[in-house]
C-alpha cells in the first residue's frame, strides 16, 4: 500500500432525512498538513466527528494506518493515535494546567489500583515520567510558567495552546484541529502557525485543519480540500485552490 | 410594592390550598367505614402560622435574600492554620486525633461508645457513597442494597459455614463490588438520571428478594445469632461459645465486663474507618481520581483523549459498592441480627443526605455530617417523628443555597516542581 | 376455552387495568423529561397525594349523607386534580426552577429531597399506616363457564379504562390543537429557541408539571378506589413503575408512555400468573434494565444525537 496515513473514501453522514456529509474523500500522507475549508455549515466539523468516532458514519470507509476505524468508539480511535481538538475549547477548567496534561496520559500511567494505593516503585516511576513528559510539552508550547495555574484562568490563546499540548502528550500520529485560530489575535495566530509547522517538521506528525483564516491555511497547507453543503467541491495545492473558479464562486457567491 | 403584595397573597393562597385538606382534615377509620375528622385547634394554628410565614417571606423576599448573602458562609478553612504550617502540623494533628479516639471509649459510658460505633458505620457509608456521588458525579439511590449484600454475605457465611468475621470482611466487600459491577455495567453507558432510577429499583429488588427468599435469608424474620468478631480467636462473651476457646477476660485474667465487647467493636470500627479514609485519600491522588474529576468536568474532552468513560465510572461505582459491603459486614457483626427492615430506601436517603450536607466530594465534610446526623436524632428524641421530614427539607434548602455543602470540597492539586 | 386460557384472559384484563393507570402517571414523567430533560423524582408523591385527597373527599361526602356515587366521584376527581396540580406546580417552583442551569445532579437531589419531604409530610399529617376505603364501585360483568373458570370484568375496571381513554384523548387534543400545546411541543424540540421566540418557557415548564400532576391525581383516584388502600409510601413504588413504563415506551414520547404503561401492566400480570406475586416488581425492574441495555430509546422514542 501507499504511504497514506489516513484514507477516507465516500464518507457519508445522514441525520434522519438530512445529509450532512455526502461522499467526502480525504487523503493524508505522513508528515503532511491538510486543510479542510468551506463555508459555515458545510459539514466540516461533522467530518471530524465521524473521523474521531463521535458519530458513526452512515457509509463510507475510514482507513487509518491501513486499518478500518469507521465504527470504532471514540476512545478506541484516540488510542490508535488519531486525536482531535474542538471548535470551542474543552479544557478541564477547574484542574491545573499540569493536571490537564496528566489526565491526557491516563492510559500510559499505572492505573493498577493496588500499586497506586501502596505507591509501589513502578507506580512512582510512571507518575514521574508522566510529569516529565507533561513538562516537556508545556515548554514546547510555552506554558511551563503557568503549569500550576487553573486551566480556566488562562488567556484564550494559552487555552488553545494547552489544548494542543494536551493532545500531543497522548503521542498521536494524526492531529485534527477544529478552527484552532478562531478568536486569536494576529500575534497569537502567527505563533500557532509556527507551532503547527514545528509539529509536522520536528515531531513528524500529520495534521488535518479546519480553518477560516485563509492566510493561515494558504501559508501552511500541503494540500487543501474544499467542501460545500456536505459535498466535496475541489482539492489541490494552495495555488490550485486559489485559482479554482468553482471555489471562488462558492466563496464569493454567483456572478 | 403592589406586585409584591400580589405575589405574597398568591403564595399564601397556594399554601392554603396545599395545607387545608392534607393537614386540616384527617382520615379516620370508624368500624368498617372511613370517616374524616377536623384537625385540632393547634393544627389549625400551625397552618395559619405557616401561611403567615409564607406571606411575610414573600413581602420581605428582597430583605431576606440580601440578609442571606450577608451572612458569612462558614469559612472553616480560615480556622485552620495556613497551608505551609498545616503540612507540618497535619501528621501530628492526625496522630493526636487517633490517640484521642482510641483512649476516649475507656472514659465514657457504654451507650456513648455504642453511638460512636454507629456514627463510624455512617462515616464509612457516607465516604463510600461520596466516591460515587461526590467524586464521580453519579447519583446512586440504592446504595443501601450494597450495604445489605455485605451484611447478608457475612451473616450467611457465618451461619452456614462458620466463617470468621475477619475472613468474611474482604469477601463481603468483594461480593458487593461484584453486584455493583454487574449493575453498573449496562447502566453507566447511559445518561446519569437513568442510573439514579435503576439504582433506586435495584435497592427495592434486593429488599424484596431478602424478604421472600425465606429458605436462605429467613425472610422478614432475618438472621439472628450472628457471630461477633474475635481478637485472634479470643471471644468477648462470658463463656466461650466454641469448645476449647478461652474468652478474652479469662485469657488476660481480668474480671468479665460486657463493656469490653462494646469497646472492642468500637475499636474495630475505628480501624476500618481509618482504612477507608486512607484508601480514598490515595484514590483522589491517583490517576483514577483525576479521571473522575475530569469526567465530571468534560466528558467529551475525556473521550477524545482516549479515556474509556464506562470503565472509569464503573471503577467509582464498584469501589463505592465495596465500601458499603465492608460497612455492611461490620454492621451485621455488631448487631448480631439483621433483617430486610434495616435496608430500606430511607437508609439510602439518609446516607445521601449525609453526603449532600457535608459537601459532595469533601471527606472532612462527610465525616462531620455523618457525626451530626447520628448524634442529633439521639439528642432530640422528641423530634424523631420529624427527622425524615427535616432531612428532605434540608436537601432542598442545601441544593438551593449551598450546593457545595458545609465544608466544600478542596481537591489536592498536583504541583509541577521545577 | 380451557381453564388456563380463561385464567390468562383474566390476567390480561387485570394487567390492562393496572397498565392504564401506569400510563397516566408515566405521562407526567415523559412530559417533564421531554421539556427540561430531567426526571421529576417527586412525581410518585403527587400521585400518592391525589389518592389521599380523593379518599378525604369521598369519606367527607359520604359522611355528609350524600349517596349519589357519580356526584361523589366527580367532586373527588375535581378536588384531587386541583390540589395535586397545586402540589405539582409547587414542586417545580421550589425544587426545579431556582436551580435551572446548574449541574444536573443538583436539581435531581433537590427533587429527591422534595419527595422525602412530601412522603413524611403526609405521613405526619395523615399517619403512616394504611387507610382503607370500602369498595364504592361494586359488581361486574362475568362470563365463561362457572364450572371451569369465570372471567370477571368489574365495573371498576371498566371505569378505569373509560377514564383513561377520555383523559388520553383530551390530552392528545390539547397537545396537538391548543396554543399552549403547540408551545409545549416547541419547547420539547428546543427550549432555548422557543424562549427566544418570545414564548414564556417558564410558564410552559410550569404547565407540564401541572398537567402531569393532574393526570397523576386521576390515577391516584382510580387506583385508590381499585385497591381500596393508601399509605404515604405508595407513590414510591408506583413512581418507579411509571418511570419504567415511560422508559419502555421511549422517554419524551407521549404515545410511548401510553404504550409502555400497558405493556408493563400486562407483563406484570402475566408474571403474577406464573410466579409468586411479590416477584412482579422484580420483573418490572428487570424489564427496565433490559430495555436500557438493548434499546435505550424505548419502543417509540427517537435515538438521541449527542451534540459535540
Amino acid at each position: 500500500m501507499s504511504q497514506l496515513l489516513l484514507d477516507v473514501n465516500a464518507l457519508t453522514m445522514r441525520f434522519g432525512g438530512l445529509v450532512a456529509v455526502n461522499g467526502v474523500n480525504l487523503k493524508v500522507k505522513n508528515r503532511q498538513i491538510v486543510s479542510i475549508i468551506g463555508p459555515n455549515g458545510a459539514g466540516k466539523t461533522t467530518v471530524f466527528n465521524c473521523l474521531s468516532g463521535f458519530y458513526i458514519p452512515t457509509s463510507g470507509s475510514v482507513m487509518f494506518k491501513n486499518e478500518q476505524i469507521a465504527g470504532l468508539k471514540d476512545f478506541q480511535i484516540s488510542r490508535k493515535g488519531l486525536v482531535r481538538t474542538f471548535q470551542h475549547v474543552r479544557l478541564f477548567s477547574n484542574m491545573t494546567v499540569v493536571e490537564n496534561m496528566l489526565v491526557a496520559q491516563h492510559r500510559h500511567l499505572n492505573t493498577n489500583l493496588f500499586s497506586g494505593l501502596f505507591k509501589t516503585p513502578s507506580y512512582r516511576r510512571k507518575e514521574h515520567e508522566a510529569m516529565d513528559h507533561a513538562a516537556q510539552w508545556l515548554e514546547e508550547v510555552g506554558l511551563l510558567d503557568v503549569a500550576n495555574r487553573q486551566a480556566g484562568n488562562l488567556s484564550y490563546g494559552q487555552q488553545r495552546r494547552l489544548e494542543i499540548a494536551r493532545c500531543m502528550v497522548t503521542q498521536p500520529e494524526l492531529l485534527l484541529l477544529d478552527e484552532p485560530a478562531a478568536g486569536l489575535n494576529p500575534n497569537e495566530t502567527k505563533e500557532l502557525d509556527e507551532l503547527i509547522i514545528k509539529l509536522r517538521d520536528e515531531h513528524e506528525i500529520s495534521i488535518v485543519l479546519i480553518e477560516h483564516d485563509m492566510s493561515l491555511v494558504m501559508g501552511i497547507s500541503d494540500h487543501i480540500y474544499v467542501i460545500a453543503q456536505g459535498t466535496p467541491l475541489a482539492d489541490g495545492s494552495p495555488d490550485e485552490i486559489k485559482n479554482n473558479p468553482d471555489v471562488i464562486k462558492a466563496y464569493l457567491g454567483e456572478d | 410594592m403592589q406586585g409584591k403584595l400580589y405575589n405574597a397573597l398568591f403564595a399564601s393562597g397556594i399554601a392554603l390550598i396545599l395545607t387545608c385538606l392534607m393537614v386540616g382534615i384527617k382520615l379516620d377509620t370508624e368500624g368498617t367505614q372511613l370517616a374524616i375528622k377536623g384537625a385540632t385547634t393547634q393544627q389549625w394554628l400551625w397552618i395559619g402560622l405557616g401561611i403567615g410565614l409564607v406571606f411575610l417571606s414573600q413581602i420581605f423576599s428582597d430583605q431576606i435574600d440580601s440578609a442571606f448573602s450577608k451572612v458569612p458562609k462558614p469559612q472553616l478553612s480560615k480556622l485552620l492554620p495556613e497551608e505551609k504550617k498545616m503540612s507540618v502540623l497535619k501528621p501530628w494533628l492526625i496522630a493526636l486525633l487517633v490517640v484521642v479516639m482510641l483512649i476516649w471509649p475507656f472514659m465514657v459510658s457504654r451507650g456513648s461508645v455504642d453511638l460512636a460505633t454507629l456514627a463510624l458505620i455512617y462515616i464509612m457509608l457516607g465516604l463510600g457513597l461520596n466516591i460515587v456521588v461526590g467524586l464521580a458525579g453519579l447519583l446512586d439511590l440504592g446504595f443501601v442494597a450494597f450495604y445489605a449484600v455485605g451484611a447478608y454475605t457475612y451473616a450467611l457465611l457465618s451461619e452456614y459455614f462458620g466463617m470468621s468475621f475477619w475472613a468474611c470482611l474482604p469477601i463481603s466487600a468483594g461480593l458487593a463490588a461484584l453486584f455493583g459491577f454487574v449493575l453498573g455495567f449496562p447502566v453507566l453507558r447511559l445518561r446519569g438520571d437513568y442510573l439514579a432510577i435503576v439504582t433506586l429499583g435495584f435497592g427495592e429488588i434486593i429488599r424484596i428478594l431478602l424478604n421472600n427468599w425465606t429458605a436462605v435469608t429467613g425472610g422478614p424474620n432475618g438472621i439472628s445469632g450472628i457471630a461477633k468478631p474475635t481478637l485472634f480467636g479470643l471471644e468477648f462473651s462470658r463463656r466461650a461459645k466454641e469448645e476449647g476457646n478461652i474468652p478474652f477476660h479469662e485469657f488476660f485474667g481480668i474480671d468479665y465486663s460486657s463493656s469490653y465487647k462494646v469497646i472492642f467493636l468500637y475499636l474495630i470500627a475505628v480501624i476500618l474507618t481509618i482504612f477507608v479514609i486512607y484508601v480514598i485519600n490515595r484514590l483522589i491522588r491517583m490517576p483514577v481520581g483525576r479521571a473522575w474529576e475530569a469526567l465530571r468536568e468534560d466528558e467529551i474532552a475525556c473521550r477524545s483523549l482516549g479515556l474509556n468513560r464506562t470503565v472509569i465510572k464503573l471503577s467509582a461505582f464498584t469501589l463505592g459498592a465495596s465500601t458499603a459491603g465492608f460497612a455492611g459486614a461490620f454492621f451485621a457483626a455488631r448487631q448480631g441480627f439483621i433483617s430486610p427492615e434495616s435496608f430500606i430506601f430511607i437508609e439510602s436517603a439518609i446516607i445521601l443526605a449525609i453526603v449532600v450536607l457535608g459537601g459532595m466530594g469533601s471527606q472532612v465534610g462527610v465525616i462531620l455530617a455523618a457525626i451530626i446526623m447520628t448524634i442529633l436524632p439521639e439528642l432530640a428524641r422528641e423530634f424523631s417523628e420529624y427527622r425524615m421530614l427535616l432531612f428532605g427539607l434540608l436537601m432542598v434548602i442545601m441544593m438551593r443555597w449551598r450546593p457545595q455543602g458545609l465544608v466544600p470540597m478542596k481537591r489536592p492539586h498536583l504541583e509541577l516542581n521545577r | 376455552m380451557s381453564e388456563f386460557s380463561l385464567y390468562l384472559l383474566q390476567q390480561l384484563i387485570n394487567g390492562l387495568t393496572i397498565g392504564s393507570t401506569y400510563a397516566l402517571i408515566a405521562i407526567g414523567y415523559t412530559m417533564v423529561y421531554g421539556i427540561i430533560g430531567m426526571i421529576n423524582f417527586a412525581h410518585g408523591e403527587i400521585y400518592m397525594i391525589g389518592s389521599y385527597v380523593a379518599f378525604i373527599v369521598i369519606a367527607g361526602l359520604l359522611g355528609m349523607g350524600l349517596v349519589s356515587l357519580p356526584i361523589i366521584l366527580i367532586v373527588a376527581l375535581i378536588v384531587a386534580v386541583v390540589i395535586s396540580s397545586t402540589y405539582g406546580w409547587t414542586v417545580e417552583r421550589v425544587a426545579y426552577r431556582p436551580l435551572r442551569g446548574s449541574n444536573r445532579l443538583i436539581p435531581l437531589i433537590s427533587a429527591i429531597g422534595m419527595s422525602i419531604f412530601l412522603q413524611n409530610f403526609v405521613g405526619i399529617s395523615q399517619g403512616y399506616r394504611d387507610v382503607a376505603l370500602p369498595p364504592q364501585v361494586v359488581g361486574g360483568w362475568t362470563f365463561g363457564d362457572p364450572s371451569v373458570f369465570e372471567v370477571t370484568v368489574s365495573y371498576m375496571q371498566l371505569m378505569i379504562w373509560a377514564a383513561t381513554l377520555i383523559t388520553m384523548t383530551a390530552l392528545t387534543l390539547f397537545i396537538s390543537r391548543s396554543r399552549m400545546g403547540r408551545a409545549c411541543r416547541a419547547c420539547s424540540e428546543d427550549l432555548g429557541m422557543t424562549n427566544l421566540l418570545g414564548i414564556d418557557t417558564n410558564k410552559i415548564i410550569a404547565l407540564t408539571f401541572i398537567v402531569g400532576a393532574a393526570l397523576a391525581a386521576i390515577a391516584g383516584l382510580l387506583l385508590g378506589l381499585y385497591y381500596g388502600v393508601v399509605n404515604p409510601f405508595v407513590g414510591f413504588i408506583a413512581g418507579l413503575k411509571a418511570f419504567t413504563a415511560a422508559v419502555l415506551g421511549g422517554i419524551g414520547s407521549i404515545p410511548g408512555a401510553m404504550l409502555g404503561g400497558l405493556v408493563l401492566g400486562v407483563t406484570e400480570a402475566m408474571t403474577a400468573a406464573f410466579f409468586p406475586s411479590e416477584y412482579k416488581d422484580v420483573v418490572a425492574f428487570g424489564l427496565l434494565v433490559l430495555i436500557l441495555l438493548f434499546r435505550p430509546s424505548g419502543l417509540l422514542g427517537k435515538p438521541e444525537v449527542e451534540k459535540v
